[in-house]
């Protein structure tokens, strides 16, 4: 091991050693210091990563770093160990990048908040969770890092733990990503019983090794695998906590939604993806299941009036995106759409923020408006955003890779996919255009009233760059993961119908939210639909919920305790008979005490 | 030797009629007094059984149990001048606070 990567425990530590360090003297210090070492501690971690990302690229070739042995017990001896290749080296670069970014716009938007210490404890510990997911080399140790990205989400979900409905909808990502994650462990506990080990380079050979492809073993480890990654990246069954997940403040979705949590299905299924392969059904499963997220989750999107939740369902779909691509071995592509998902995401969620502060915390989309001269930050990054989202041709990022993945589902996974694909990018262009032409151009209607600084506008700037250049970088990209994935991009020369097609389809998406927004006269506002609850809140609060509460209460007296409260009864009545005696006459004692001598001595004497 | 029986008997009597003693009266006094009668019994016995035995040990027992019962009817005195000063009386039946 080379000299840079001798240091890539640090990487992980560091964010780790400053949440302890801020859970312990979070009350305590004054704010400039709490956001001071908050960021350095990310900075240092992003600086390390990017020197040994250019030492990675120098010397292409995995790094893997022994730290300790876990435990043995039996055959099972984890190591804690950490590996860094070409995937996890894009994570790493994903999460210490924009997790700093993230931290320096916190540090102004949740200034005067109360518990600023106990924010950026749980944020350093969020970083630090996802940087153990993915630089892990034992499934174990991703499962630690798993949980604990799962836990610093319900923390910052319900930062504002004052509120109810927050403290609700944290405890639901935790419930609803919980329930993914049962199946997860039942598949790492099956991956260990039948290949005899959790580090997942001998895992992933012993698995090609041993096991043909197509049969039950597989296919039921990669089912049970894959609904974890359903549960942690919002797909199709599991997907309502994300929209919920909006409680939170707006940082903390900026990167809960682009670095870490739902980022870590995707790059499960990824990483595990030599196992995948050995199960085609659960990958055709896995494409059909993002197609339908995708059309759901992007017709949920274009009916939300709240900024945040059509953010929140954007990243839904955009995830759906990922999952078709993985589910037709596009890996590259998925994890590219991945890498630029989250400088967009990010970009689009920090210009939301700024916007928010701006107008006094107003998340109304109809009461925004007017914002381009008010708020030129948010107006320009959200324009930017947006148009990578939207996948505008050339001038995004977005636009290259959504090109990758919609010609990777040409190539394998034939057209009725492709054509869901298409619908759904249609879908993505226009209802990122209406939340644009509703909260954005117009009049005003809310008063600027809150003031931004710099810290907030620089990551905006910062982020413009990569999520409207980032595509250019798909090539050297797909080089990078190549040894890691084991896949190469597809061949970019597909046919050109379906790439022209694919190409109009942003526009058509624009186009058409335009004119449904314009066609009415300028006088009469757009009417527009709102919907807040989905069917599924509904069918889950039905049949889960309600069956669930039910059974609560009539165990609530718990007839199991019975036999056990017995005894407890049989205490008290003894209880009851013994201190009947004690009733404070003397003489009745004296009297006690002398009839009980004399059978004494009459016991004695006979 | 043979005054052993007798002796004894009459220590078993002073025991008896202090037990009925404490067991009957209810003034606090009385029953001190009674008390004190079964000590003297007992002391009775230990002296004859150490006369029966020509052992020292009965005497050493009476001399323990005289400086015990000393100190006993000191505290149970100075006890009852505070319950008398509480109750205004030094019936026993009256004190009954300290039951469940």
């Amino acid at each position: 091991m080379d000299e840079p990567a001798v240091l890539l425990w640090l990487v992980p530590a560091l964010p780790l050693a400053g949440a302890l360090v801020l859970a312990l003297m979070g009350r305590r210090w004054p704010e400039t210091w709490i956001a001071r070492l908050a960021c350095a501690t990310v900075a240092a971690s992003a600086v390390l990563a990017a020197i040994m990302g250019a030492d990675y690229l120098a010397a292409p070739g995995a790094r893997v770093q022994v730290l300790w042995s876990w435990f043995t017990a039996g055959e099972l001896s984890p190591a804690v160990a950490l590996r860094l290749d070409g995937l996890s080296l894009v994570m790493v670069a994903v999460i210490t990048g924009i997790g700093f970014l993230v931290h320096l716009y916190s540090s102004a938007y949740m200034a005067g908040e109360e518990g600023y210490g106990r924010y950026f404890a749980w944020l350093n510990l969020f970083v630090a969770a996802m940087l153990v997911l993915v630089l892990a080399d034992d499934l174990l140790l991703l499962f630690v890092g798993w949980e604990l990205v799962g836990l610093c989400s319900y923390l910052l979900i319900g930062f504002w733990y004052r509120d109810p409905a927050n403290g609700a909808a944290a405890r639901k990502a935790l419930i609803m990503t919980m329930a993914g994650d049962v199946p997860l462990v039942i598949g790492l506990l099956l991956l260990f019983s039948s290949l005899g080990s959790t580090a997942m380079p001998t895992l992933l050979g012993q698995a090609a090794e041993s096991w043909p492809p197509g049969t039950a073993l597989p296919i039921t480890a990669a089912l049970l695998l894959a609904f974890g990654a359903i549960g942690k990246s919002a797909q199709l069954p599991l997907h309502t906590w994300l929209p919920s997940a909006m409680a939170g403040p707006t940082p903390v979705s900026a990167l809960l939604h682009a670095a870490t949590m739902v980022t870590a299905g995707v790059y499960l299924i990824a990483r595990l993806h030599p196992l995948f392969a050995l199960a085609p059904p659960v990958l055709a499963f896995l494409a059909w299941l993002g197609a339908i997220t995708l059309l759901l989750a992007g017709l949920h999107a274009l009916v939300q009036n709240d900024i945040k939740r059509v953010l929140a369902w954007s990243t839904v779909s955009q995830l759906g995106f990922m999952f078709m691509a993985l589910g037709v071995g596009a890996v590259t592509a998925a994890m590219f759409h991945l890498f630029v998902h989250a400088f967009f995401k990010a970009l689009l969620f920090l210009a939301a923020g700024v916007a928010i502060l701006a107008l006094g915390h107003e998340q109304d989309l109809r009461r925004m408006g007017g914002l381009q001269q008010r708020a030129p930050w948010a107006f320009w990054g959200f324009l930017a955003g947006g148009a990578s989202l939207a996948a505008v041709p050339f001038i995004s990022a977005g636009f290259f890779s959504k090109e990758l993945i919609l010609a990777a589902l040409w190539q394998r996974g034939g057209g009725a996919l492709w054509a869901v694909a298409w619908v759904g990018a249609v879908l993505t262009a226009a209802y990122i255009t209406r939340a644009f032409i509703i909260g954005f151009l117009g009049a005003p209607v809310t008063p600027a009233t809150g003031a931004t600084g710099w810290r907030m506008h620089l990551p905006v700037a910062l982020l413009v760059l990569p999520t409207l250049g980032a595509g250019w970088l798909a090539p050297p990209f797909g080089a990078l993961l190549a040894p890691a994935s084991g896949a190469t991009l597809p061949a970019t020369e597909t046919a050109f119908l379906p790439a022209l097609l694919a190409a109009l389809a942003p526009l058509l998406g624009i186009a058409f939210a335009w004119y449904a927004l314009h066609r009415r006269p300028a006088s009469a506002p757009p009417r527009l639909a709102s919907v807040q609850d989905t069917g599924f809140d509904r069918f889950y609060g039905a049949w889960v919920r309600g069956p669930y509460r039910r059974l609560a209460q009539r165990l609530a007296d718990d007839p199991f305790d019975r036999p056990f409260m017995a005894a407890a009864h049989l205490a008290h009545f003894l209880w009851q008979v013994l201190s009947a005696t004690q009733d404070g006459r003397l003489r009745r004692y004296a009297l006690v005490l002398v009839a009980g001598t004399a059978v004494l001595l009459a016991m004695v004497m006979t | 030797m043979t005054a052993t029986p007798v002796v004894l008997t009459l220590a078993a009597a002073l025991i008896v009629i202090g037990m009925a003693g404490v067991l009957a009266r209810r003034n606090l006094m009385f029953m001190l007094v009674s008390v004190e009668l079964v000590f003297n019994g007992a002391g009775l016995a230990f002296i004859a059984a150490g006369a029966h035995w020509a052992q020292p040990d009965g005497q050493v027992m009476f001399l323990l149990i005289l400086s015990v019962s000393g100190a006993e009817t000191a505290t149970a005195l100075a006890l009852m001048l505070r319950l008398e000063r509480h109750y205004g009386t030094l019936d026993v039946d009256a004190m009954r606070q300290l039951r469940d």
